[in-house]
Protein backbone atom coordinates (compact mmCIF):
# COMPACT_ATOMS: atom_id res chain seq x y z
CA UNK A 1 0.00 0.00 0.00
CA UNK A 2 1.13 3.76 -0.67
CA UNK A 3 1.92 6.19 1.99
CA UNK A 4 2.52 9.66 2.42
CA UNK A 5 4.01 11.07 5.43
CA UNK A 6 4.78 14.65 6.58
CA UNK A 7 8.01 14.48 8.80
CA UNK A 8 10.12 17.35 9.88
CA UNK A 9 14.05 17.01 9.45
CA UNK A 10 15.66 17.12 12.95
CA UNK A 11 18.90 17.41 11.29
CA UNK A 12 19.75 21.03 11.81
CA UNK A 13 17.39 23.80 13.37
CA UNK A 14 15.73 25.00 10.19
CA UNK A 15 13.20 22.12 10.53
CA UNK A 16 12.21 21.48 7.19
CA UNK A 17 9.14 19.76 7.07
CA UNK A 18 9.34 16.76 4.50
CA UNK A 19 6.88 14.49 2.37
CA UNK A 20 7.83 11.14 1.97
CA UNK A 21 5.72 8.51 -0.47
CA UNK A 22 6.65 5.25 0.52
CA UNK A 23 5.38 1.36 0.26
CA UNK A 24 7.09 -0.64 2.92
CA UNK A 25 10.63 0.14 2.71
CA UNK A 26 10.76 1.27 -0.08
CA UNK A 27 10.71 5.08 -0.86
CA UNK A 28 8.95 6.43 -3.85
CA UNK A 29 8.98 10.29 -3.45
CA UNK A 30 10.56 13.01 -1.32
CA UNK A 31 10.10 16.74 -1.28
CA UNK A 32 10.27 19.93 0.70
CA UNK A 33 13.76 19.41 1.94
CA UNK A 34 16.02 22.50 1.78
CA UNK A 35 19.15 20.16 1.30
CA UNK A 36 20.85 16.76 0.86
CA UNK A 37 20.82 15.92 4.32
CA UNK A 38 16.83 15.82 4.36
CA UNK A 39 16.75 13.50 1.86
CA UNK A 40 18.46 11.17 4.10
CA UNK A 41 16.83 11.90 7.27
CA UNK A 42 13.82 11.15 5.28
CA UNK A 43 15.11 7.83 3.81
CA UNK A 44 16.53 6.65 7.12
CA UNK A 45 13.79 8.24 9.15
CA UNK A 46 10.95 5.55 7.72
CA UNK A 47 13.36 2.34 7.24
CA UNK A 48 14.85 2.73 10.56
CA UNK A 49 14.62 6.16 12.60
CA UNK A 50 17.93 6.81 14.85
CA UNK A 51 19.31 9.52 17.36
CA UNK A 52 22.04 10.74 19.19
CA UNK A 53 21.58 9.70 23.17
CA UNK A 54 22.43 12.14 25.56
CA UNK A 55 22.39 11.50 28.97
CA UNK A 56 24.63 11.46 32.12
CA UNK A 57 26.60 8.90 33.71
CA UNK A 58 27.45 8.66 37.56
CA UNK A 59 31.08 9.55 38.71
CA UNK A 60 33.18 9.11 41.88
CA UNK A 61 35.43 11.02 43.38
CA UNK A 62 34.42 13.71 40.77
CA UNK A 63 33.71 17.93 41.56
CA UNK A 64 30.42 16.97 40.49
CA UNK A 65 27.93 13.82 41.22
CA UNK A 66 27.49 13.29 37.38
CA UNK A 67 28.98 13.96 33.78
CA UNK A 68 26.83 14.39 30.56
CA UNK A 69 28.17 11.70 27.95
CA UNK A 70 26.53 10.88 24.25
CA UNK A 71 26.85 8.52 21.90
CA UNK A 72 29.44 9.25 19.49
CA UNK A 73 27.01 8.44 16.18
CA UNK A 74 23.55 8.01 16.29
CA UNK A 75 21.96 4.23 17.35
CA UNK A 76 18.57 3.24 16.48
CA UNK A 77 15.85 4.81 18.26
CA UNK A 78 13.95 1.43 19.50
CA UNK A 79 17.07 0.84 21.49
CA UNK A 80 17.23 3.58 23.53
CA UNK A 81 15.84 2.51 26.54
CA UNK A 82 18.23 -0.47 26.68
CA UNK A 83 21.24 1.58 26.50
CA UNK A 84 19.95 4.13 28.90
CA UNK A 85 20.61 0.76 30.87
CA UNK A 86 23.53 -0.05 30.05
CA UNK A 87 24.95 3.48 30.88
CA UNK A 88 23.14 3.47 34.23
CA UNK A 89 24.87 0.77 35.36
CA UNK A 90 28.54 2.47 34.97
CA UNK A 91 30.23 4.61 37.34
CA UNK A 92 33.33 6.39 36.24
CA UNK A 93 36.14 7.56 37.76
CA UNK A 94 37.21 11.37 38.22
CA UNK A 95 39.29 12.66 36.49
CA UNK A 96 37.28 12.30 32.97
CA UNK A 97 38.62 14.36 29.77
CA UNK A 98 35.64 15.36 27.11
CA UNK A 99 36.41 12.30 24.26
CA UNK A 100 36.63 9.78 27.04
CA UNK A 101 35.01 6.85 26.26
CA UNK A 102 32.69 5.21 28.40
CA UNK A 103 30.94 2.82 26.95
CA UNK A 104 32.87 0.99 24.12
CA UNK A 105 30.74 -0.26 21.03
CA UNK A 106 27.68 0.15 22.81
CA UNK A 107 25.15 -2.36 22.20
CA UNK A 108 26.86 -3.39 18.89
CA UNK A 109 25.99 -0.05 17.45
CA UNK A 110 29.44 0.87 16.26
CA UNK A 111 28.95 4.02 18.17
CA UNK A 112 31.29 4.69 21.67
CA UNK A 113 29.58 6.57 24.77
CA UNK A 114 31.72 9.37 25.59
CA UNK A 115 32.17 12.44 27.99
CA UNK A 116 31.23 15.50 27.06
CA UNK A 117 33.17 17.93 29.50
CA UNK A 118 36.34 17.92 31.47
CA UNK A 119 35.55 16.75 34.86
CA UNK A 120 37.86 17.17 37.57
CA UNK A 121 38.64 15.46 41.03
CA UNK A 122 37.02 16.56 43.88
CA UNK A 123 39.41 19.13 45.54
CA UNK A 124 39.18 17.92 49.89
CA UNK A 125 39.05 21.02 51.78
CA UNK B 1 38.09 47.76 49.45
CA UNK B 2 39.96 46.82 46.46
CA UNK B 3 39.85 49.23 44.23
CA UNK B 4 41.45 48.85 40.10
CA UNK B 5 40.92 49.34 36.72
CA UNK B 6 40.19 47.62 33.99
CA UNK B 7 39.53 48.34 29.83
CA UNK B 8 36.76 45.63 29.69
CA UNK B 9 34.48 44.31 32.39
CA UNK B 10 32.13 41.04 31.14
CA UNK B 11 29.77 40.43 33.69
CA UNK B 12 28.85 36.63 33.60
CA UNK B 13 30.80 33.86 32.07
CA UNK B 14 28.00 32.24 30.07
CA UNK B 15 28.05 31.57 26.11
CA UNK B 16 27.67 35.42 25.94
CA UNK B 17 30.28 36.50 28.20
CA UNK B 18 32.80 33.80 27.25
CA UNK B 19 32.38 35.07 23.31
CA UNK B 20 32.69 38.57 24.04
CA UNK B 21 35.79 38.57 25.89
CA UNK B 22 37.62 36.78 23.75
CA UNK B 23 36.74 39.43 20.89
CA UNK B 24 37.83 41.99 22.91
CA UNK B 25 40.66 40.57 23.31
CA UNK B 26 41.32 39.53 19.42
CA UNK B 27 40.68 43.10 18.86
CA UNK B 28 43.50 44.19 21.06
CA UNK B 29 42.20 44.92 23.80
CA UNK B 30 44.15 42.46 26.92
CA UNK B 31 43.07 43.89 30.37
CA UNK B 32 39.54 42.67 29.70
CA UNK B 33 37.92 40.26 33.18
CA UNK B 34 35.18 37.86 33.25
CA UNK B 35 33.07 38.08 36.49
CA UNK B 36 31.11 34.93 37.11
CA UNK B 37 28.84 34.43 40.00
CA UNK B 38 29.00 30.25 39.55
CA UNK B 39 31.52 28.15 40.30
CA UNK B 40 32.46 27.71 36.91
CA UNK B 41 32.24 29.03 33.54
CA UNK B 42 29.54 27.79 30.68
CA UNK B 43 26.15 29.76 32.10
CA UNK B 44 23.25 27.91 31.53
CA UNK B 45 25.23 25.26 29.07
CA UNK B 46 26.61 23.08 31.39
CA UNK B 47 23.51 21.56 32.43
CA UNK B 48 22.01 21.51 28.56
CA UNK B 49 23.56 18.08 27.97
CA UNK B 50 21.48 17.20 24.85
CA UNK B 51 22.92 17.72 21.41
CA UNK B 52 21.24 20.56 19.46
CA UNK B 53 24.01 23.10 19.83
CA UNK B 54 26.75 24.16 16.79
CA UNK B 55 25.12 23.76 13.64
CA UNK B 56 24.98 27.05 12.73
CA UNK B 57 28.52 28.10 14.16
CA UNK B 58 30.55 25.11 14.18
CA UNK B 59 28.46 23.07 11.40
CA UNK B 60 28.36 20.19 13.48
CA UNK B 61 25.87 19.46 16.53
CA UNK B 62 27.37 19.91 19.81
CA UNK B 63 26.12 19.28 23.18
CA UNK B 64 25.85 22.02 25.55
CA UNK B 65 28.74 21.41 27.61
CA UNK B 66 31.00 20.60 24.64
CA UNK B 67 29.70 24.10 22.77
CA UNK B 68 30.95 25.71 26.09
CA UNK B 69 34.46 24.05 26.38
CA UNK B 70 34.89 25.11 23.21
CA UNK B 71 34.68 28.90 24.41
CA UNK B 72 36.15 28.42 27.94
CA UNK B 73 39.38 26.99 26.06
CA UNK B 74 39.53 30.03 23.88
CA UNK B 75 39.09 32.48 27.31
CA UNK B 76 42.05 30.07 28.92
CA UNK B 77 44.32 29.91 25.35
CA UNK B 78 44.46 33.78 25.59
CA UNK B 79 45.09 33.89 29.62
CA UNK B 80 41.93 36.53 30.03
CA UNK B 81 41.28 37.01 33.38
CA UNK B 82 38.36 35.28 35.06
CA UNK B 83 37.18 35.52 38.62
CA UNK B 84 34.42 33.03 39.58
CA UNK B 85 32.13 32.36 42.49
CA UNK B 86 32.34 36.31 42.09
CA UNK B 87 28.73 38.47 42.19
CA UNK B 88 28.37 41.67 40.59
CA UNK B 89 26.36 44.02 42.94
CA UNK B 90 26.02 47.26 41.61
CA UNK B 91 26.70 49.04 38.27
CA UNK B 92 26.83 52.82 38.04
CA UNK B 93 26.25 54.87 34.89
CA UNK B 94 29.64 56.16 35.27
CA UNK B 95 30.75 51.93 34.29
CA UNK B 96 32.03 51.54 38.12
CA UNK B 97 31.28 48.03 39.09
CA UNK B 98 30.86 46.44 42.16
CA UNK B 99 31.25 42.79 42.91
CA UNK B 100 31.88 40.69 45.99
CA UNK B 101 33.52 37.26 46.55
CA UNK B 102 35.09 35.30 49.83
CA UNK B 103 38.56 35.65 49.24
CA UNK B 104 38.79 39.37 48.50
CA UNK B 105 35.96 40.49 49.75
CA UNK B 106 34.48 43.67 48.19
CA UNK B 107 35.69 45.15 44.82
CA UNK B 108 35.17 48.28 42.95
CA UNK B 109 36.38 47.87 39.55
CA UNK B 110 36.92 50.93 37.55
CA UNK B 111 36.08 50.39 33.72
CA UNK B 112 36.60 51.58 30.45
CA UNK B 113 33.66 49.38 29.07
CA UNK B 114 31.35 47.42 30.36
CA UNK B 115 29.68 43.77 28.86
CA UNK B 116 26.34 42.86 30.35
CA UNK B 117 25.96 39.33 29.91
CA UNK B 118 23.91 37.94 32.91
CA UNK B 119 21.59 35.74 30.74
CA UNK B 120 17.95 34.76 31.74
CA UNK B 121 15.78 33.70 34.48
CA UNK B 122 12.52 31.55 34.11
CA UNK B 123 9.33 32.93 34.98
CA UNK B 124 8.13 30.72 38.38
CA UNK B 125 4.62 29.66 39.54
CA UNK B 126 4.14 33.02 41.58
CA UNK B 127 4.38 34.97 38.27
CA UNK B 128 1.54 32.83 36.57
CA UNK B 129 -1.12 33.00 39.33
CA UNK B 130 -2.41 29.44 39.06
CA UNK B 131 -4.87 29.02 41.65
CA UNK B 132 -4.65 26.03 44.58
CA UNK B 133 -2.06 25.36 47.13
CA UNK B 134 1.93 25.44 46.45
CA UNK B 135 3.13 22.56 47.67
CA UNK B 136 6.30 21.04 46.96
CA UNK B 137 7.01 19.28 43.08
CA UNK B 138 6.00 22.69 41.43
CA UNK B 139 9.73 23.71 39.82
CA UNK B 140 10.74 25.26 36.71
CA UNK B 141 12.15 23.21 34.16
CA UNK B 142 15.53 24.58 34.27
CA UNK B 143 15.32 23.77 37.88
CA UNK B 144 14.95 20.37 37.67
CA UNK B 145 17.19 20.27 34.42
CA UNK B 146 19.94 20.88 37.15
CA UNK B 147 18.90 18.75 39.55
CA UNK B 148 18.52 15.78 37.33
CA UNK B 149 22.18 16.80 34.89
CA UNK B 150 24.49 17.88 37.08
CA UNK B 151 23.21 17.37 40.74
CA UNK B 152 22.48 13.42 40.11
CA UNK B 153 18.61 13.71 41.60
CA UNK B 154 15.41 13.36 39.21
CA UNK B 155 13.00 15.55 40.74
CA UNK B 156 9.92 12.68 40.56
CA UNK B 157 8.22 10.27 39.03
CA UNK B 158 4.28 11.23 37.53
CA UNK B 159 5.35 14.58 35.78
CA UNK B 160 2.63 16.85 33.85
CA UNK B 161 4.65 19.56 32.28
CA UNK B 162 3.08 23.42 31.84
CA UNK B 163 4.17 25.43 28.46
CA UNK B 164 6.00 23.51 25.26
CA UNK B 165 9.01 26.05 25.40
CA UNK B 166 12.57 24.32 24.32
CA UNK B 167 13.50 23.33 28.38
CA UNK B 168 9.91 21.88 28.78
CA UNK B 169 10.08 19.69 25.91
CA UNK B 170 13.92 18.44 26.67
CA UNK B 171 12.89 17.80 30.19
CA UNK B 172 10.11 15.71 28.88
CA UNK B 173 12.12 13.57 27.03
CA UNK B 174 14.87 13.66 29.67
CA UNK B 175 12.66 12.52 32.60
CA UNK B 176 11.31 9.71 30.49
CA UNK B 177 14.63 8.76 30.23
CA UNK B 178 15.28 8.79 33.65
CA UNK B 179 12.54 5.97 34.28
CA UNK B 180 9.59 9.16 34.66
CA UNK B 181 6.01 8.78 33.90
CA UNK B 182 5.49 12.15 31.87
CA UNK B 183 1.87 12.52 31.30
CA UNK B 184 1.63 15.37 29.40
CA UNK B 185 2.63 18.58 27.88
CA UNK B 186 -0.11 21.06 28.28
CA UNK B 187 0.53 24.42 26.15
CA UNK B 188 -2.11 27.32 26.54
CA UNK B 189 -1.28 28.49 22.75
CA UNK B 190 -2.73 26.40 19.55
CA UNK B 191 1.11 26.07 18.48
CA UNK B 192 4.30 25.26 20.60
CA UNK B 193 6.65 27.37 22.19
CA UNK B 194 9.57 25.39 21.36
CA UNK B 195 11.64 24.15 17.90
CA UNK B 196 10.04 21.71 15.80
CA UNK B 197 12.90 19.47 15.91
CA UNK B 198 12.59 19.28 20.22
CA UNK B 199 9.10 18.60 19.00
CA UNK B 200 9.78 15.76 17.09
CA UNK B 201 12.89 14.24 18.88
CA UNK B 202 11.18 14.66 22.75
CA UNK B 203 7.55 14.10 22.46
CA UNK B 204 6.91 12.44 19.35
CA UNK B 205 9.56 9.88 19.59
CA UNK B 206 8.67 8.72 22.94
CA UNK B 207 4.82 9.20 23.01
CA UNK B 208 4.38 11.71 25.16
CA UNK B 209 1.08 14.05 24.34
CA UNK B 210 1.26 17.33 23.55
CA UNK B 211 -1.94 18.94 24.69
CA UNK B 212 -2.56 22.65 22.74
CA UNK B 213 -4.95 24.79 23.54
CA UNK B 214 -4.72 23.50 27.23
CA UNK B 215 -3.72 24.92 30.72
CA UNK B 216 -3.16 24.02 34.31
CA UNK B 217 -6.30 25.37 36.29
CA UNK B 218 -5.33 23.71 39.87
CA UNK B 219 -2.50 22.62 41.48
CA UNK B 220 -4.08 20.08 44.81
CA UNK B 221 -1.23 18.89 47.05
CA UNK B 222 -0.87 19.91 50.75
CA UNK B 223 3.20 18.71 51.30
CA UNK B 224 3.81 17.13 48.11
CA UNK B 225 2.22 17.63 44.66
CA UNK B 226 -0.66 15.28 44.19
CA UNK B 227 -2.74 16.16 41.15
CA UNK B 228 -3.41 18.64 38.35
CA UNK B 229 -6.55 19.95 37.02
CA UNK B 230 -5.73 20.56 32.80
CA UNK B 231 -8.76 22.22 31.28
CA UNK B 232 -9.10 23.31 27.39
CA UNK B 233 -9.38 26.75 26.41
CA UNK B 234 -11.34 28.73 24.08
CA UNK B 235 -9.61 30.88 20.93
CA UNK B 236 -9.62 33.64 23.77
CA UNK B 237 -7.56 31.46 26.38
CA UNK B 238 -10.60 31.48 28.53
CA UNK B 239 -11.07 27.23 30.22
CA UNK B 240 -13.67 25.69 29.20
CA UNK B 241 -14.99 23.93 32.76
CA UNK B 242 -16.81 21.30 31.24
CA UNK B 243 -13.39 20.37 29.49
CA UNK B 244 -11.29 19.88 33.49
CA UNK B 245 -9.30 16.38 34.17
CA UNK B 246 -7.62 16.17 36.68
CA UNK B 247 -4.16 14.14 35.87
CA UNK B 248 -2.49 12.46 38.98
CA UNK B 249 1.06 13.74 39.00
CA UNK B 250 4.09 14.33 41.70
CA UNK B 251 6.02 16.85 39.69
CA UNK B 252 4.58 19.99 37.60
CA UNK B 253 7.44 21.53 35.63
CA UNK B 254 6.97 24.78 34.27
CA UNK B 255 8.04 25.95 31.04
CA UNK B 256 6.05 29.15 30.50
CA UNK B 257 9.46 31.79 29.84
CA UNK B 258 12.41 33.47 30.41
CA UNK B 259 13.06 36.86 31.51
CA UNK B 260 16.43 38.85 30.62
CA UNK B 261 17.79 39.49 34.50
CA UNK B 262 18.34 43.00 34.04
CA UNK B 263 18.55 43.92 37.89
CA UNK B 264 21.91 45.40 37.28
CA UNK B 265 21.38 47.14 33.97
CA UNK B 266 18.50 49.17 35.71
CA UNK B 267 21.02 50.25 38.43
CA UNK B 268 23.64 51.41 35.97
CA UNK B 269 20.25 53.66 34.25
CA UNK B 270 20.05 51.27 31.19
CA UNK B 271 16.73 51.98 29.72
CA UNK B 272 14.80 48.78 28.60
CA UNK B 273 12.38 47.65 25.95
CA UNK B 274 9.12 46.08 27.51
CA UNK B 275 8.82 43.69 24.35
CA UNK B 276 12.35 41.74 24.99
CA UNK B 277 12.63 42.98 28.70
CA UNK B 278 16.21 43.81 27.74
CA UNK B 279 17.85 46.84 26.55
CA UNK B 280 17.32 49.27 23.95
CA UNK B 281 20.26 48.77 21.68
CA UNK B 282 22.44 50.15 18.79
CA UNK B 283 23.77 48.10 16.06
CA UNK B 284 27.23 47.50 18.56
CA UNK B 285 24.99 46.14 21.01
CA UNK B 286 25.58 49.72 23.26
CA UNK B 287 22.82 50.51 25.14
CA UNK B 288 21.51 54.13 25.88
CA UNK B 289 24.69 54.27 28.41
CA UNK B 290 27.30 54.88 26.73
CA UNK B 291 29.91 52.15 27.09
CA UNK B 292 27.84 49.48 28.06
CA UNK B 293 27.17 46.90 26.16
CA UNK B 294 24.63 44.17 26.31
CA UNK B 295 24.36 40.22 24.67
CA UNK B 296 22.96 37.45 24.79
CA UNK B 297 19.70 36.39 26.72
CA UNK B 298 20.27 39.27 29.02
CA UNK B 299 19.48 41.33 25.36
CA UNK B 300 16.97 39.25 24.43
CA UNK B 301 16.07 35.63 24.78
CA UNK B 302 17.59 33.35 22.00
CA UNK B 303 16.45 29.86 20.94
CA UNK B 304 19.43 29.00 19.75
CA UNK B 305 23.47 29.57 21.32
CA UNK B 306 24.94 30.24 18.21
CA UNK B 307 23.26 33.08 17.57
CA UNK B 308 24.23 34.47 21.62
CA UNK B 309 27.91 33.89 19.97
CA UNK B 310 27.79 35.81 17.20
CA UNK B 311 26.03 38.86 18.96
CA UNK B 312 28.49 38.50 21.80
CA UNK B 313 31.23 39.15 19.16
CA UNK B 314 29.79 42.13 17.57
CA UNK B 315 29.33 43.27 21.24
CA UNK B 316 32.94 42.57 22.08
CA UNK B 317 34.41 44.27 19.44
CA UNK B 318 32.61 47.66 19.15
CA UNK B 319 33.45 47.20 22.99
CA UNK B 320 37.20 46.90 22.26
CA UNK B 321 36.20 49.84 19.64
CA UNK B 322 34.85 51.95 22.30
CA UNK B 323 37.88 51.80 24.68
CA UNK B 324 40.25 52.43 21.86
CA UNK B 325 38.29 55.57 20.82
CA UNK B 326 37.89 54.05 17.30
CA UNK B 327 33.94 55.36 16.94
CA UNK B 328 31.93 57.70 17.84
CA UNK B 329 27.88 57.74 17.59
CA UNK B 330 26.85 60.20 14.08
CA UNK B 331 24.12 61.83 16.17
CA UNK B 332 21.92 60.33 12.76
CA UNK B 333 19.68 57.55 14.02
CA UNK B 334 18.35 54.91 11.78
CA UNK B 335 15.41 53.30 13.97
CA UNK B 336 14.42 49.51 13.02
CA UNK B 337 10.79 49.17 13.29
CA UNK B 338 8.81 45.80 13.99
CA UNK B 339 5.95 46.02 11.67
CA UNK B 340 3.38 43.37 10.74
CA UNK B 341 3.49 40.42 12.31
CA UNK B 342 6.81 41.04 13.61
CA UNK B 343 7.32 41.52 17.88
CA UNK B 344 10.26 42.94 17.68
CA UNK B 345 13.96 43.49 15.93
CA UNK B 346 17.27 43.82 17.36
CA UNK B 347 19.46 46.10 16.94
CA UNK B 348 16.58 49.29 17.73
CA UNK B 349 18.99 51.38 15.78
CA UNK B 350 21.69 51.95 13.41
CA UNK B 351 23.90 55.14 14.78
CA UNK B 352 27.62 54.08 14.61
CA UNK B 353 30.29 55.36 12.20
CA UNK B 354 32.96 52.57 12.85
CA UNK B 355 35.46 51.19 9.51
CA UNK B 356 33.38 47.34 9.04
CA UNK B 357 29.73 47.38 9.31
CA UNK B 358 29.98 43.55 7.46
CA UNK B 359 28.88 41.73 10.09
CA UNK B 360 25.40 43.53 10.18
CA UNK B 361 22.13 40.67 11.04
CA UNK B 362 18.91 41.72 12.03
CA UNK B 363 17.33 39.73 14.71
CA UNK B 364 13.82 39.47 15.07
CA UNK B 365 10.87 37.69 16.07
CA UNK B 366 7.26 36.82 14.27
CA UNK B 367 4.20 37.57 16.46
CA UNK B 368 2.15 34.74 14.91
CA UNK B 369 2.92 31.66 13.04
CA UNK B 370 2.94 31.72 9.04
CA UNK B 371 3.67 29.34 6.56
CA UNK B 372 5.39 30.29 3.62
CA UNK B 373 6.72 33.66 4.47
CA UNK B 374 7.96 37.03 2.73
CA UNK B 375 10.40 39.16 4.80
CA UNK B 376 10.02 42.80 3.46
CA UNK B 377 12.11 45.52 4.44
CA UNK B 378 11.55 48.60 3.87
CA UNK B 379 13.45 52.18 4.07
CA UNK B 380 11.06 54.90 4.67
CA UNK B 381 8.15 53.10 3.36
CA UNK B 382 10.01 52.62 0.13
CA UNK B 383 10.78 48.72 -0.51
CA UNK B 384 14.35 47.36 -0.26
CA UNK B 385 14.67 43.99 -0.50
CA UNK B 386 12.78 40.71 0.79
CA UNK B 387 13.58 37.11 1.83
CA UNK B 388 11.69 34.08 1.87
CA UNK B 389 11.18 31.54 4.71
CA UNK B 390 9.32 27.82 3.93
CA UNK B 391 7.99 29.16 7.61
CA UNK B 392 8.29 31.33 10.44
CA UNK B 393 7.19 30.51 14.26
CA UNK B 394 7.70 32.95 17.20
CA UNK B 395 9.54 30.21 19.14
CA UNK B 396 12.74 30.65 16.42
CA UNK B 397 14.50 33.55 16.30
CA UNK B 398 15.04 34.96 12.45
CA UNK B 399 18.14 36.46 11.04
CA UNK B 400 18.35 38.47 8.32
CA UNK B 401 21.60 40.09 6.86
CA UNK B 402 21.47 44.08 6.54
CA UNK B 403 24.55 44.71 4.00
CA UNK B 404 27.10 47.55 4.12
CA UNK B 405 26.10 48.68 0.58
CA UNK B 406 22.28 49.29 1.64
CA UNK B 407 23.20 51.00 4.26
CA UNK B 408 25.87 53.22 2.48
CA UNK B 409 23.09 54.25 0.11
CA UNK B 410 20.92 55.15 3.38
CA UNK B 411 22.14 58.44 4.06
CA UNK B 412 18.85 60.25 5.29
CA UNK B 413 16.51 57.60 6.24
CA UNK B 414 15.10 57.89 9.30
CA UNK B 415 13.30 54.43 9.51
CA UNK B 416 13.76 50.70 8.48
CA UNK B 417 10.33 48.44 8.61
CA UNK B 418 10.30 44.80 8.56
CA UNK B 419 7.24 43.30 7.78
CA UNK B 420 6.94 39.56 7.96
CA UNK B 421 3.57 38.75 5.76
CA UNK B 422 2.15 35.50 3.96
CA UNK B 423 4.41 35.18 0.94
CA UNK B 424 1.83 36.74 -2.26
CA UNK B 425 0.27 33.92 -3.92
CA UNK B 426 0.05 31.51 -1.74
C1 LIG C 1 17.34 24.90 29.40
C2 LIG C 1 17.81 25.51 28.11
C3 LIG C 1 17.93 24.73 26.95
C4 LIG C 1 18.47 25.25 25.78
N1 LIG C 1 18.64 24.45 24.66
C5 LIG C 1 19.28 24.95 23.56
C6 LIG C 1 19.57 24.12 22.40
O1 LIG C 1 19.17 22.96 22.33
N2 LIG C 1 20.28 24.63 21.38
C7 LIG C 1 20.74 25.92 21.42
O2 LIG C 1 21.44 26.34 20.50
N3 LIG C 1 20.44 26.74 22.48
C8 LIG C 1 19.73 26.29 23.54
N4 LIG C 1 19.44 27.11 24.62
C9 LIG C 1 19.80 28.53 24.51
C10 LIG C 1 21.21 28.87 24.98
O3 LIG C 1 21.70 27.94 25.87
C11 LIG C 1 21.16 30.19 25.64
O4 LIG C 1 20.63 31.08 24.70
C12 LIG C 1 22.56 30.67 26.08
O5 LIG C 1 23.05 29.85 27.10
C13 LIG C 1 22.49 32.10 26.59
O6 LIG C 1 23.79 32.52 26.95
P1 LIG C 1 24.07 33.72 27.93
O7 LIG C 1 25.53 33.74 28.13
O8 LIG C 1 23.37 34.92 27.44
O9 LIG C 1 23.32 33.34 29.29
P2 LIG C 1 23.64 32.21 30.42
O10 LIG C 1 24.09 30.95 29.78
O11 LIG C 1 22.45 32.19 31.26
O12 LIG C 1 24.87 32.84 31.22
C14 LIG C 1 24.75 33.96 32.06
C15 LIG C 1 25.81 33.90 33.15
O13 LIG C 1 25.83 35.11 33.87
C16 LIG C 1 26.02 34.83 35.24
N5 LIG C 1 25.50 35.95 36.05
C17 LIG C 1 24.24 36.45 36.07
N6 LIG C 1 24.13 37.47 36.94
C18 LIG C 1 25.37 37.65 37.47
C19 LIG C 1 25.89 38.55 38.45
N7 LIG C 1 25.14 39.47 39.04
N8 LIG C 1 27.21 38.44 38.78
C20 LIG C 1 28.00 37.51 38.19
N9 LIG C 1 27.55 36.63 37.26
C21 LIG C 1 26.24 36.69 36.90
C22 LIG C 1 25.25 33.55 35.45
O14 LIG C 1 25.68 32.84 36.60
C23 LIG C 1 25.55 32.79 34.15
O15 LIG C 1 26.70 31.99 34.27
C24 LIG C 1 18.85 26.60 25.77
C25 LIG C 1 18.67 27.42 26.92
C26 LIG C 1 18.15 26.89 28.07
C27 LIG C 1 17.93 27.80 29.27
S1 LIG D 1 16.42 19.36 5.04
FE1 LIG D 1 18.46 20.25 5.31
S2 LIG D 1 17.99 22.40 5.77
FE2 LIG D 1 16.08 21.31 6.06
S3 LIG D 1 16.05 20.80 8.26
FE3 LIG D 1 16.96 19.05 7.19
S4 LIG D 1 19.16 19.40 7.29
FE4 LIG D 1 18.15 21.36 7.75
Amino acid sequence: MKETKTLTCVACPKGCEVTVEFEGNEILNIDGHACPQGQTYAEEEIVAPTRILPTTVRVKGGALPLCPVKTSKQIPLEIIHDAMEIIGQKEVEAPIEIGQVIVENILDTGADVVATRDLPRKIEV
Amino acid sequence: MLKVKKDVVVIGGGPAGLAAAAEVYDNGVEDVIILERDFELGGILPQCIHNGFGLHYFKEELTGPEYSQRFENDVEERDIEVKLDTMVLDVTPDRKVYAMNQEEGFLEIEAGAVILAMGCRERTAGALGIPGTRPAGVLTAGTAQRFTNIEGYVPGEEVVILGSGDIGLIMARRMRLEGADVKAVCEILPYTGGLTRNVVQCLEDYDIPLLLNHTVTKIIGNDRLEAVEITEVDENMKPKPETSKIIKADTLLLSVGLIPENELSKKADVVLDDTTGGPFVNEGRETNIEGIFACGNVLHVHDLVDWVTQESQIAGNWAAKYVKGEYKRTGSKIKMKAGENVSYVIPHTIELDGSDRNRMPLYMRVSTPLMAVDINLYADGEKLYSFSEPFAKPGEMITVPLAQKTLDDLDDVKEIRVDIIEKEGQ
